[in-house]
């Protein structure tokens, strides 16, 4: 009898999800250092590509995670803007204390996310048409009540010194505290899907729901909660930016749906569900930070960002459709024994 | 005579106005393979759906070590101790071999809300319980189920309902999809299960497998049952036959001949 959990090697690590992602990172930091110069390497060069990773991180996560367990939610979209709206509204325009718009917004991404699982799991119909769905009702309700109430599209809200701290100061005077919320989320969202056992819950009702639900997984209510958590989750870095900027504007969100879609595929996170990590996630994120905000230390054009985000995608799938290939057809050698 | 583990009693199935299943009485003894045959469309995947829970019979009983038994889902079925094994196999290609095993059970340390999946012991029984199948290439538990070959994954499919506790197993034409050498392994594996004393049902159209494993044979035809018998009591030929439908299969013949004989070269 052989030991049947071999040590660590390049080999194995080949064959993990965010192998590609690394590598991709690899190569985007090491191709805006070389353009970007000094600047882009230096601490307010990260911060700047740091920020953007922090609040697109927070959401890309549990997006992954739903993509992960067969699922999309792009009513993020509307999530954030509705999330800062309600935190502005709520604590700005009405003068009420800063945790009660921060709880009401974070209710009201919980809802949002009970309704898209609700619908999901009872119609059957797919999850993108769901939150397309969603998407366009919360940006209509979100415009509709702002205007009936405030009279305005555009909210200021004044946080107290404390919320300021815990969501909306920077460290350092460059890096936002968002940044400590990502790190959060990733190792809390790191211990749900390796480490804790609902994590193979997550994974096999993406490779087969019906085989996880004869199996006794709840898939109903998994679903259900990890909607209720990329809804709050975007909520809550609608909530953040709202004390960060000192106002909230009604459209403020809609490139949320597309970074983080790239984000999590750019992870490795298959498409198709049932195989991802959340390093992945993580680094497909910064990668995407990187290419967004290193254009404009180089000297190109930053017209030329998207081109290379549309080819870093392409690049990234094909990468990562490769290594699981290898870890597909790995077969341990006969010989160690 | 042993008395059975699993009894059916004229079960009826229809969907709407389109009757499956008419009348079928079957009785499945615990160490014993009853080999249920029949051609496409003959009713042999609603009869398993029945037994593993899928479908609910019209009327009829089902009787699981002298209880009834009338299961409401899949997982009442897989509670009772009926698994079923699919065609392919492990359903989750992406996952690894221990933790596929343990879907839905799996094993915790820890404590509290940090309890882990344990994924060495998971890791360690599943590659166990493949080894004890004979399955000795298998020896890393973190290998992806997909990367196993198709008689591998039936052997881990069986391992599993065996570590679980199964007494019935139903086997969905698992040597449909293999080549030569896997079909065998896969069928010393079927009577490794029943020297277990397990009751194994093996739904199969290759009547050389269905003889090589099978204690009991029925057939089943347009949803009815056709012929019950024993191992011994009836050829390869007459079992092919009943299968194609005898006469249906005699034409078949007479045709392909005149066609020959007028198409030479």
């Amino acid at each position: 009898m052989s030991d049947p959990s071999p040590k660590p090697s390049f080999g194995s690590l080949l064959r993990r999800p965010e192998t590609g992602s690394f590598l991709g990172l690899a190569a985007v930091f090491l191709f805006f250092t070389v353009f970007g110069g000094s600047n882009f390497a230096s601490l307010t060069g990260a911060a700047s590509w740091l920020n953007v990773a922090a609040s697109l991180g927070i959401i890309a996560i549990p997006i992954g995670l739903l993509m992960i367990a067969g699922e999309l939610d792009i009513s993020i979209g509307s999530m954030v803007p509705a999330g800062s709206m309600t935190c502005a509204i709520i604590s700005g325009h009405f003068g009420l204390p800063i945790a009660v718009g921060v709880i009401a917004a974070l209710c009201l991404g919980a809802l949002v996310g009970l309704v898209n699982g609700m619908l999901v799991v009872r119609t059957a119909v797919p999850s993108f048409i769901v939150t397309l769905g969603t998407l366009f009702a919360v940006a209509g309700l979100t415009l509709g009540l702002s205007v009936l109430i405030t009279g305005t599209t555009s909210v200021s809200i004044k946080a107290g010194p404390e919320a300021k701290f815990l969501l909306g100061h920077f460290i350092g005077g460059i890096y936002q505290v968002t940044i400590l919320w990502w790190i959060a989320a990733a190792i809390f969202w790191g211990f749900v899907l390796h480490y804790s056992p609902y994590g193979n819950w997550i994974l096999a009702m993406g490779g087969d729901k019906v085989s996880a639900r004869n199996a006794g997984i709840p898939t109903e209510r998994v679903t259900i909660f990890l909607f209720m958590c990329s809804s709050m989750s975007a909520a809550f870095v609608g909530l953040s930016q709202a004390i960060l900027y000192n106002s909230a504007q009604v459209s403020a969100g809609q490139s949320y749906i597309f970074n983080a879609i790239i984000s999590v595929v750019v992870g490795g996170v298959l498409l198709t569900g049932g195989y991802g990590s959340v390093v992945g996630i993580v680094l497909g994120t910064l990668t995407f930070a990187i290419v967004n905000q290193g254009i404009y230390y180089t000297p190109f054009d930053a017209n030329w960002a998207s081109l290379i985000i549309g080819v870093l995608l392409l690049v990234a799938v094909l990468m990562n459709n490769t290594f699981r290939r290898m870890a597909l057809s790995y077969t341990p050698s006969r010989k160690v024994k | 005579m042993p008395t059975p583990l699993l009894t059916l009693q004229g079960i009826n199935k229809s969907f709407g106005p389109i009757d499956v299943l008419h009348d079928i009485n079957l009785e499945v003894y615990p160490g014993e393979v009853l080999c249920l045959l029949g051609d496409n469309g003959a009713g042999k995947s609603t009869l398993i759906r029945l037994l593993s829970g899928v479908h609910k019979p019209t009327s009829g009983t089902i009787t699981l070590a002298g209880k009834p038994a009338a299961f409401a889902s899949p997982r009442d079925a897989s509670n009772a101790g009926i698994a079923t094994v699919h065609q392919f196999g492990g359903t989750f290609p992406l996952m690894s071999i221990g933790r596929s095993f343990f879907v839905g059970e799996e094993p915790k340390k820890g404590w509290g809300p940090f309890k882990t999946f344990d994924r060495k012991t998971a890791n360690d029984i599943a590659v166990k319980a493949v080894r004890d199948l004979g399955i000795t290439r298998i020896t890393d538990g973190d290998r992806l189920v997909g990367g196993l070959s198709g008689g591998e994954r039936q052997a881990l499919a069986i391992a599993r309902a065996v570590h679980f506790g199964a007494s019935v197993l139903i086997l969905d034409e698992p040597t449909a999809a293999l080549g030569v050498k896997e079909a065998a392994h896969v069928l010393r594996i079927v009577l490794q299960a029943r020297q277990k004393g397990i009751a194994v049902i093996f739904i199969t159209h290759n009547v050389v497998h269905a003889l090589t494993v099978g204690d009991h044979f029925a057939v089943l035809i347009k949803g009815a049952k056709a012929a019950d018998f024993r191992k011994g009591d009836k050829t390869r030929e007459e079992i092919t036959d009943l299968m194609a439908g005898g006469e249906q299969m005699a034409e078949l013949e007479a045709e392909i001949k005149s066609y020959m004989s007028s198409h030479p070269g």
